[in-house]
């Protein structure tokens, strides 16, 4: 009967790309080697830029902080490598935009062995103490949005978090970053979430996997200890299952009233990566200074999946991979329904670079446009019972006002519409546009 | 490896799309209706088959022509022409003059699409609205069903069908009256055996309805089909039929005669499902489905004429843009 209610739930619409993992998904996890130079924004996580707390030449080890968050919602930086500070200043993103960032020359006759070896002794702190070791440890959600961690765990009072949801959904094609570190590291993964649970005073632990990672349900079945109160929950395969509300409609059967967060129904989401990165640090007093990245895709002539020094340029994580195929075009940073695409390779992995994607001539090719014919695809694909195509005609007609009113707001920019649209009509690009268009209003009103 | 970036895109996430298109959705449609199409020729023969060529020469010529004039460039090849000129033939009479068929195809694509600023703006069906048109200018050849082709043979062509633009045509054709106007005006019941294989008399579509289900069906496999639509005109037509059947099986028809007689099943499947003059939403399908149901069955029991599915799609066509606007889903965690 629970089975049944279990497989009966989900959230409505959404789509089914297909899943496009096969050439990663048994890989095992591979470290890339060190290079010459790492290049760290100060601004890789959503919220206030952190600050640079080291000069040019002073000598840094690898895990030591060099820079410190620069408000509440920001965290600590610290350094990939042992080398010393290179320069300090502009470095261009993935975005084309100029931004601050801590260079970083890589000592090359440095072991790159880890300075401290301990972990913490986690089971003393306070819920505050333990938010301040969070926040200074770096860690972000590695899922792609890269939202301070610590920000999650801190609920104004009177609300309580029963429940902490672990996001192992990974509904993205081709990615397997977190699919491989469920296999490849079970126990960190359940006993990071234990020290989370146990400092939010959470009831029990779910973890959500989208049930193409049958291999990743059993192994973490199999290591749940009887004293860690966790579930692990299959879930159908459906674009986006890994959005947060979606995950939540999904598990829970309660829908996020628009504009609040998860907390507002009593549930704290985190992605598998950033579990694992709290276990790193509790565990073994590891900073985030890494993360996992698939490297995939048609273009790209060796899949794998990596360990990847934050700051390590794109171009040295693909060199390793054999480098691109010829035939490539562009180059994806996170998944091909959301992820944004780099115009220059010399850009570095950052904490929110779950995938470097090379796609070739078959996926960016672009049907010609047609009109809107008025089918409802898109109506029927979004999981937030939008009206993509409206919004996609008042954005041509630039009536952003009235695709406010619309709830255009709402809209997480998922992809499921434009998936969907038969017309090839890019509407999230368009709904982008206006979304921008608004916000650029509401900074300077006349 | 490669030294040198390529020259890398930045085209938006995401990258990846569903494989349907557009214009392979209109083709679906055209692939759905040739077995019915096919079936049609066999029973009426050549004439026949001129009839749809001149629709759809007049839709795709007007389309073509334009296109060229407004510089929009190939809009021949999203197939929607063709579309449009083959359902409009379909519900021509297999007797009439070409000429007439091949002005309804002008019509159908000039003033159903062409003025509303071509696919996707306009509020009629296309098809629709040329027969409307052609039904209101020319009634008599419009309403004049000739026979099947019998014992003729295939290339034996009716003289009505070679009839010169604006000449009186002598109506000597055999001509009868159609299922639903017997069941009107003589309260004879066709067999429905006939109905579903398509050897009765009507308009070239109106006649097969097993075929016409079968694309149905293929066009739901394929996903291009909004299922809503079918489904809950079949059922209103039903229901509502069934109550007017309980009250007096004499004077009203049976369900199952309902269904399978006249254009119903051409119009639910093939017209009314017409993504551009349907509703948007989930919800607002259901609700124009269901009016079409209950107009068909209203404008043939009680209207003055035996067929009522033109004017039923039309009607709920026209309602559309209402029906969108009351039946917006509601948003995820409003
Ligand atoms: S991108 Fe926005 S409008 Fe499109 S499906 Fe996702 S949430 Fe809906
Ligand atoms: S999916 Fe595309 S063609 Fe269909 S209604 Fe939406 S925007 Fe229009």
């Amino acid at each position: 009967m629970n089975t049944l209610r279990l497989l009966r739930r989900n959230f409505d619409h959404g789509v089914h790309p297909a899943h496009l993992k096969q050439q990663t998904e048994d890989l095992s996890i591979q470290r890339v080697p060190f290079v010459s130079h790492y290049v760290m924004p100060l601004g890789q996580h959503i919220g206030v830029p952190c600050k640079s707390v080291v000069e040019v030449g002073e000598r840094v080890e690898r895990g030591q902080l060099i820079a410190k968050p620069g408000g509440f919602v920001s965290t600590a930086l610290h350094s990939p490598v042992t080398g010393t500070i290179n320069e300090i200043g502009d470095f261009r993103g993935a975005d084309g935009q100029f931004a601050p960032a801590i260079q970083i020359a890589a000592d090359p006759y440095a072991t790159q062995q880890l300075g401290s070896s301990g972990g913490i002794d986690w089971q003393p702190l306070s819920l505050e103490e333990f938010i301040g070791a969070v926040q200074m440890a770096g860690i972000v959600g590695m899922g792609g949005a890269a939202f301070p961690s610590h920000v999650k765990f801190s609920v104004p009072d009177g609300i309580k978090i029963r429940h902490l949801l672990i996001n192992g959904a990974e509904c993205e094609p081709y990615l397997t970053n977190d699919h491989r570190l469920m296999v490849e590291r079970p126990e960190d993964l359940l006993l990071g979430a234990e020290i989370v649970r146990q400092k939010l005073g959470a009831e029990e632990t779910i973890i959500g996997v989208e049930e193409n990672k049958p291999e990743a349900i059993e192994i973490l079945g199999q290591h749940i200890q009887p004293e860690q109160s966790v579930r692990v929950v299959p879930m159908q395969v459906k674009y986006p299952q890994g959005a947060e509300k979606m995950l939540i409609k999904t598990v829970f059967d309660k829908e996020v009233p628009a504009g609040q967060l998860p907390r507002d129904v009593e549930v704290c989401v985190n992605n598998v990566g950033t579990i694992v990165a709290i276990a790193d640090y509790f565990l073994r007093g590891v900073p985030s200074i890494e993360r996992i990245v698939t490297v995939s895709g048609p273009g790209a002539s060796y899949p794998a999946n990596l360990i990847v020094p934050l700051g390590t340029p794109v171009r040295e994580v693909l060199r390793f991979c054999g480098g691109l195929k010829d035939e490539t075009r562009e180059v994806i940073m996170g998944g091909p329904m959301m992820g944004r695409p780099t115009a220059s390779l010399d850009v570095p992995v950052l904490k929110g670079t779950s995938g470097i994607l090379a796609f070739t001539d078959a996926e960016t090719a672009r049907p010609q446009e047609y009109p809107c014919i008025r089918c409802g695809r898109c109506l029927e694909a979004c999981p937030y019972f939008l009206n993509p195509s409206r919004f996609a005609r008042l954005a041509r007609a630039r009536m952003y006002d009235e695709m406010e009113q619309y709830s255009v707001m709402d809209c997480v920019e998922c992809g499921c519409c434009t998936f969907a649209c038969p017309s090839h009509i890019p509407i999230v690009q368009l709904i982008r546009t206006g979304k921008d268009a608004l916000r650029a209003s509401k900074e300077q009103p006349e | 490896m490669k030294q040198k970036d390529p020259d890398l895109l930045l085209l938006h996430a995401p990258l990846l799309r569903q494989g349907m298109t557009t214009p392979s959705a209109m083709r679906d449609v055209l692939y759905a209706l040739t077995p019915a199409t096919l079936a049609a020729l066999w029973f009426f023969g050549l004439g026949a088959l001129l009839v749809l060529a001149a629709g759809i020469a007049g839709a795709v010529l007007t389309e073509w022509f334009f296109a060229r004039l407004q510089k929009r460039g190939e809009t021949l090849l999203d197939a929607s022409a063709i579309l449009t000129g083959l359902l409009l033939g379909l519900t021509l009479p297999p007797g009439l003059p070409l000429w007439i068929a091949f002005l309804g195809g002008v019509v159908a694509i000039g003033l159903g699409k062409v003025i509303w600023g071509g696919l996707g703006h306009n509020l009629f069906n296309p098809a629709l609205l040329g027969r409307a048109f052609l039904l209101a200018t020319f009634p008599i050849p419009m309403t004049t069903w000739t026979s099947l082709r019998g014992d003729e043979s295939f290339f034996h062509i009716s003289a009505s069908n070679l009839a010169l633009p604006f000449m009186q045509t002598k109506v000597d054709v055999v001509s009868s009256a159609s299922p639903l106007g017997l069941m009107k005006f003589e309260q004879e019941v066709t067999p429905l055996t006939n109905l579903m294989f398509g050897n009765t008399l009507g308009s070239l579509g109106e006649t097969s309805g097993l075929l016409l289900l079968l694309g149905g069906i293929y066009l739901w496999v394929r996903r291009d089909l909004d299922w809503r639509i079918p489904v809950s005109i079949l059922l209103a037509v039903v229901v509502f039929s069934g109550c007017l059947t309980l009250v007096d099986a004499v004077r009203f028809p049976t369900p199952w005669f309902s269904i399978f007689s006249g254009g119903l099943l051409l119009g639910a499947i093939y017209m009314a499902t017409d993504p551009v003059t349907s509703p948007l939403t989930p919800r607002g399908t259901w609700i124009f489905g269901i009016g079409i149901g209950v107009l068909v069955v209203l404008i043939r029991v009680y209207g003055g004429l035996p067929e009522g599915v033109m004017y039923a799609i039309l009607l709920m066509n026209a309602a559309t843009p209402l029906i969108d606007r009351y039946t917006q889903p509601r948003i995820f965690g409003r």
